[in-house]
């Protein structure tokens, strides 16, 4: 009976999880295939993974943190580079569970949220390049067709990538989220360290590294490292005041 | 505004003569289809075969129709290799539909087609991925700082951004058709040449009130003068210039992943 209702409960758990996925999927196809309109952006696709699973300040919170570092990645061309959107939607239902009820996320939970949505924008990435392999290894044998102008060839060399990069984004949240999410529940269980102390970590480090993107970014431009510099101060009084 | 009437006149899908107009049918299956450009971009032919998907509805316009032989030879020009940023990525199908309408030699299409690639992707990073992506996360950032509700920060970036991305994409599908091969008249335009200037300004002073604000609500808000917020303070500026001097050596992202996996490692086994 009991392993009954431990299979049970296992299944439900896996079923909750299917519209999360798609949520992923979406988001991973927003990323390169369609439409581009960045709700596949952490800040975005964050705060939807959130709602989804039932807390979307939590998954703002978590979405501000990655977008920090989503600054200083450029999609540019045929570079590899981290694929946010399905990962934020790992990362925004991982931010949720953690916060149980409460306003913000538990520091553990934020922690963990942030470093499971890099290493899954990371894997992503990873998925994304295989991705574009299979759909050249798939094209490949139509070429002939393709110069002959046949418009079937054209269209269904595009619904294959569209389908097959909405199925990679779905496959990689189910993947990541069914072990991220007993991880995060065992986590929790076990901080150890002040909340305060974690939350700094974060957000230190992810605000250092949106301050070197800016810096970077913009360097070229004459003028800008003054008017950030100077921006910077301004909003730090501002903090200062409203605090 | 000659484009638009040019765009606005004429029956949808009717095969017609050289110079046919393109009709609002026909526009708007070619921006619908450019929102997908990228749908089946690969390491061979890169975007190309998406080009190729995106001009298909004015080339059902040719003489001849669907079956005939000039749509067919059109398309197969049309799917071969192809290199551009996906936003201006419109500016080429504009203009190649035009080109193939107006019935053009293949050479002259073929070489026009290569030396297009080059500046649609120099200048569509430039002004999108470098500046107008950025900036307008950081606006994103700045509305989240300045404590507005999850729905207050998702639609207000998300309605800033696209505003630029569609209106991009929608003038590049015009101005391709309006300029045809003399697109290159149309890349001359001022936001496309100093546009990412005044962007990359605009985003660092963005970037520099959105960061103390951003931190301070994420961190729990809260006064200022505690340990916690001035810890902050003090540690990210020093992080921020090491990341700085690890500039082409290192990602940011890696370096918080390690941090964050000790930061857990050390939380839960200790």
């Amino acid at each position: 009976m009991l392993n009954d209702a431990v299979n049970a409960s296992v299944v439900a758990r896996v079923v909750d999880l299917v519209p999360l996925s798609l949520l992923g999927g979406v988001l991973g196809l927003d990323v390169v295939s369609f439409p581009q309109a960045m709700i596949s952006r952490p800040i975005v696709a964050c705060t939807l993974g959130g709602t989804f699973a039932g807390d979307a300040v939590a998954g703002l919170i978590c979405g501000a943190a990655l977008e920090c570092l989503a600054v200083e990645s450029l999609p540019v061309g045929a570079s590899r580079y981290p694929e946010w959107g399905s990962a934020s939607a790992v990362a925004g239902v991982i931010a949720a569970q953690g916060a149980a009820g409460s306003i913000i996320p538990q520091a553990g939970s934020l922690a963990i949220a942030v470093m499971i949505g890099i290493f899954t924008a990371w894997i992503g990435g990873w998925t994304m390049v295989r991705h574009r392999r299979m759909i050249a290894s798939w094209a490949r044998p139509r070429l002939e067709l393709l110069a002959a102008g046949n418009v079937r060839t054209v269209m269904s060399l595009q619904l294959y990538g569209l389908t097959f990069d909405f199925l990679r984004g779905t496959l990689l949240t189910l993947v990541m989220l069914i072990p991220t999410l007993w991880f995060t529940d065992w986590a929790n269980a076990h901080w150890n360290l002040n909340g305060d102390i974690t939350k700094a970590v974060v957000v230190t480090s992810v605000a250092a590294v949106a301050a070197s993107a800016i810096w970077k970014d913009f360097h070229a431009i004459a003028g800008t490292r003054r008017l950030f510099l100077a921006a910077l101060a301004l909003g730090t009084v501002g903090v200062m005041m409203r605090g | 505004m000659a484009d638009t009437e040019t765009f606005a006149s004429g029956p949808s899908g009717t095969p017609s003569g050289p110079r046919a107009p393109l009709d609002r049918a026909t526009h708007l299956r070619m921006f619908v289809r450019c929102l997908a450009v990228q749908g089946s971009w690969n390491y061979e032919l890169l975007v190309g075969n998406g080009i190729g998907f995106c001009v298909e509805p004015a080339l059902r316009r040719l003489p001849g129709g669907v079956d005939g032989p000039a749509y067919n030879a059109a398309l197969a020009r049309q799917c071969t290799y192809f290199n551009a940023h996906p936003y201006l990525a419109s500016l080429a199908v504009g203009s190649l539909a035009r080109a193939e309408i107006d019935m053009t030699p293949p050479e002259k299409i073929e070489r026009f087609r290569k030396a297009l690639c080059g500046p649609l992707g120099s200048v569509g990073d430039r002004l999108v991925w470098a500046a107008w992506l950025p900036a307008c996360s950081l606006v994103g950032l700045l509305i989240f700082g300045l404590g507005a509700s999850p729905l207050g920060v998702v639609v207000g970036f998300l309605l800033l951004y696209n505003i630029g991305h569609l209106v991009l994409r929608n003038w590049g599908l015009r101005a391709g058709w309006q300029h045809g091969l003399r697109v290159a008249s149309a890349l001359g335009a001022p936001v496309l040449q100093h546009g990412p200037r005044y962007i990359g300004r605009v985003a660092a002073v963005v970037g520099g009130l959105a960061l103390p604000f951003a931190v301070h609500r994420a961190i729990g808000g809260g006064p200022v003068n505690t340990p916690v917020p001035l810890s902050v303070a003090f540690f990210t500026p020093v992080l921020a210039v090491g990341l700085v001097r690890l500039h082409g050596r290192i990602e940011g992202w890696r370096i918080v992943f390690v941090i964050l996996s000790a930061l857990v490692l050390y939380s839960v086994v200790r």
